[in-house]
């Protein structure tokens, strides 16, 4: 377990990147690691770019990943990909919406218009972090707590759910 | 003060969590990345918390929080420190019989600043001790030895954060063993606190007394640490740099200085005898290069590449490696830009037509300087908008003169553009000025923080109110003008049309409610209960 695991989430400001990025180091510190995450606040809620950087294991030293170390690159938006591909390292898993949208998506606003998925665009960050969660082995009640933690009451069911349904996705397209 | 407990926290977290623990009667300061979460945090776990009109202010406060024996913080980012400087370098003179801890939040690589200036310069200039914390454990730490260090020799401290600090999270044990302050009291002693000369020039002996006896102190103290490698190579570092320099050089001796200021150089120069090859480093300016080299340790610097930006692993890993080959650049993300139904867009695009001369100044407006619009031509510290435009409007030729319109956001004219209104009417350029406040009600860029001309306090609740208007006609301006830029642009296009060719002093609000915060600040100004 001295390995770290190194994770970066990318996307648009607004789309809850920070959020799952939370969610993720309160599981992974509950789960017992040291943690460390880093992110750069402050103009994020104009459509910038956001990205976030979580680092787990039995010690952690700098709190951004290292250029090309990223074991995980989640993506909640299409167009922020290729400016975050270099993050990743050889063999590294990216994460990105055609897990849910197929490779012929055009805007992840598609989403909202599918009546089968119950991921909308509110929620999708917990999608991915729930595909994310399929390579990851924390049980299900520390994510649970994690996801109860950091949003509110009203939301626990609808993203409970919506990180199931994402953890599922990932695992059949194993 | 509560038990001791093993959080999660970033570093601003951490600091506001040891505020409250440390029993901190008031925090102040004003808003700035990387440092607004502190305040807010401290307010949200029951501190009292304020935010005050400018960084000067924040710390005049302070001053008088710790004159009256208590504990106080007062937080802001790097370049608060220049408005606050003056203050600073005198209450380092008076001392304090509280515990004064300012917090500086340096962002070395401009996430979001106008410049990447290097905060322990201050330290050494203003005589103020200076504590940097690594991550959020130490962040909490170096709070309360801040106090501690504060109280034992009546001194300011500062603790000199950086982005990556205060915006990282990381492990937390947090102290239930920390002593109260003292009940607060006046205790006068006049010698000690009015700064004539005859009581300053005493005043600065007992300063450097009190620096050379923290300086002994720190060469022993806790922060400063040493990890054994091998004795190939020795890596001088602080803050955040100590990590990465861990992780990149896993087997390399490290003399990681927690306590800058004053120097510890017996400390250091111990070290750089047990290793072959020592080198420094650190973000920024070559600080703790500069201070070795002074002192007769021979360290080698980083290169100047190096000096830009923030470090990380990649950079490090080159610095050891002597790498000054060009760095990686991958495809930029993309930018922030203004909301698409933001007033100061609309603002923009009629300065724009104009083909006004804009002297800009600093917050979610000055993105209206970017493409397409590009309807700004200076930003350069807040409120500096007012001057710069009165100094273009005295020196161009008159036909240039007359297109100068300074623009400046509300906060930013609370914060520093007071004064320079006070100029205009003082010093008219003869072509009379326009000033343009773009008020949206609130501070936006750094997330919605409250002001005095929100009239409500940092947690929303109504207080006194500071009328823009009222304030500009009372300083004297006679054409002032209220309007709202989007429900009526056509007007403000005219209204602005006829200031300009007017040649008189005008001030134009053109105020409309920030579009992203609108429904939370209706909320709050329903809920203050003031209409
Ligand atoms: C001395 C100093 N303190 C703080 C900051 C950070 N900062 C820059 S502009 C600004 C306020 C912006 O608010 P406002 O003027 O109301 O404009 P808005 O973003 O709402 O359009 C702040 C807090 C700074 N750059 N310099």
């Amino acid at each position: 377990m001295d390995k770290v695991t190194n994770v970066v989430f990318a996307g648009l400001g607004g789309q809850g990147v920070l959020k799952v990025a939370d969610i993720l180091s309160d599981a992974a510190f509950s789960a017992g690691f040291d943690v460390k995450q880093s992110e750069v606040h402050g103009m994020s809620q104009r459509g910038g770019s956001v990205n976030s950087d979580v680092r787990f294991g039995a010690r952690v030293w700098s709190p951004m990943v290292p250029l090309g170390e990223a074991d995980f690159l989640v993506v909640t938006e299409p167009t922020q990909v290729d400016n975050n591909r270099h993050c990743l390292k050889e063999g590294g898993l990216l994460i990105d919406p055609s897990l849910f949208l197929g490779d012929d998506y055009d805007d992840i606003e598609d989403l909202n218009d599918d009546d089968d998925c119950p991921i909308t665009l509110r929620n999708f960050n917990v999608a991915m972090l729930g595909a994310l969660s399929a390579h990851l082995q924390f049980e299900d009640a520390v994510w649970e707590a994690a996801i109860k933690a950091n949003l509110p009451a009203k939301a626990h069911a609808e993203n409970l759910a919506v990180f199931a349904f994402g953890r599922e996705k990932a695992q059949e397209q194993e | 003060m509560g038990e001791a407990k093993r959080l999660l926290l970033m570093g601003n977290d951490a600091v506001a969590r040891a505020a409250l623990d440390a029993g901190v009667t008031l925090g102040t300061g004003y808003p700035g990345t990387p440092s607004t979460e502190i305040l807010e945090e401290f307010g949200r776990i029951g501190g009292r918390a304020q935010w005050a009109p400018n960084e000067k202010v924040a710390l005049e406060v302070g001053i008088g929080v710790a004159f009256a024996g208590s504990r106080v913080l007062v937080t802001m980012k790097h370049v608060g420190i220049n408005v606050a400087s003056d203050p600073l370098f005198t209450v380092a003179y008076t001392g304090v019989t509280g515990a004064l801890v300012i917090i500086s939040a340096d962002d070395p690589e401009m996430h979001s600043s106008q410049n990447e200036q290097d905060n322990r310069n201050y330290s050494r200039a203003a005589g103020v001790p200076t504590l940097e914390p690594c991550d959020a454990q130490e962040s909490y730490d170096m709070f309360l030895a801040a106090v501690e260090i504060s109280e034992r020799w009546g001194m300011p401290v500062i603790l000199r954060m950086t982005t990556r600090v205060c915006h990282s999270k990381g492990v937390v044990q947090t102290r239930a063993d920390i002593p109260a302050p003292q009940a607060p009291h006046f205790v006068r002693d006049i010698p000690a606190r009015l700064m004539v000369p005859g009581y300053a020039r005493p005043a600065h002996r007992r300063l450097r007394k009190k620096l050379a006896e923290i300086k002994a102190w720190n060469e022993t103290a806790p922060f400063n640490q040493c990890f054994d490698g091998g004795a190939e190579l020795g890596i001088i570092t602080s803050g955040v740099s100590f990590l990465h320099a861990r992780e990149a050089a896993p087997e390399a001796s490290i003399c990681k200085i927690g306590m800058c200021y004053p120097f510890p150089d017996e400390f250091i120069r111990a070290f750089s005898q047990k290793v072959k090859r020592c080198l420094v480093v650190e973000e920024g300016d070559p600080y703790l290069v500069e201070n070795c080299r002074m002192n007769g340790i021979a360290v080698e610097n980083k290169p100047e590449m190096f000096r830009f930006g923030e470090l990380n692993v990649a950079r490090v890993k080159r610095i050891l490696a002597g790498d000054t080959s060009t760095e990686p650049t991958f495809p930029p993300g993309n930018p922030p830009k203004l909301c698409a139904d933001c007033s100061h867009r609309t603002v923009s695009g009629v300065l724009a037509e104009k083909q006004c001369i804009v002297a800009g100044d600093i917050g979610c407006y000055t993105l209206g300087g970017l493409k397409p619009l590009e309807a700004m031509d200076s930003c350069v510290c807040m409120g500096a908008s007012i001057g710069v435009g009165l100094g273009l409007r005295h020196a161009l030729p008159k036909e240039e003169a007359k297109r100068v319109v300074s623009v400046i956001g509300d906060s930013t004219f609370v914060h520093s553009g007071i004064t320079g209104l006070v100029d205009m009417v003082y010093n008219p350029p003869p072509t009379g000025h326009v000033v343009i406040i773009v008020d949206n009600g609130t501070t936006a860029m750094t997330g919605l923080q409250e002001h005095p001309g929100t009239g409500r306090t940092m947690s929303h609740k109504a207080t006194g109110k500071l009328v823009f208007e009222d304030l500009a006609r009372a300083v004297g301006i006679a054409k002032v003008h209220v309007i709202d830029p989007v429900a009526q642009k056509e007007q403000f296009d005219a209204l602005l049309q006829a200031s300009l060719d007017s040649e008189e002093l005008v001030l134009i609000i053109a105020r409309r409610l920030c579009s992203l915060g609108a429904p939370k600040l209706e909320a709050y100004e329903k809920a203050s209960g003031r209409q």
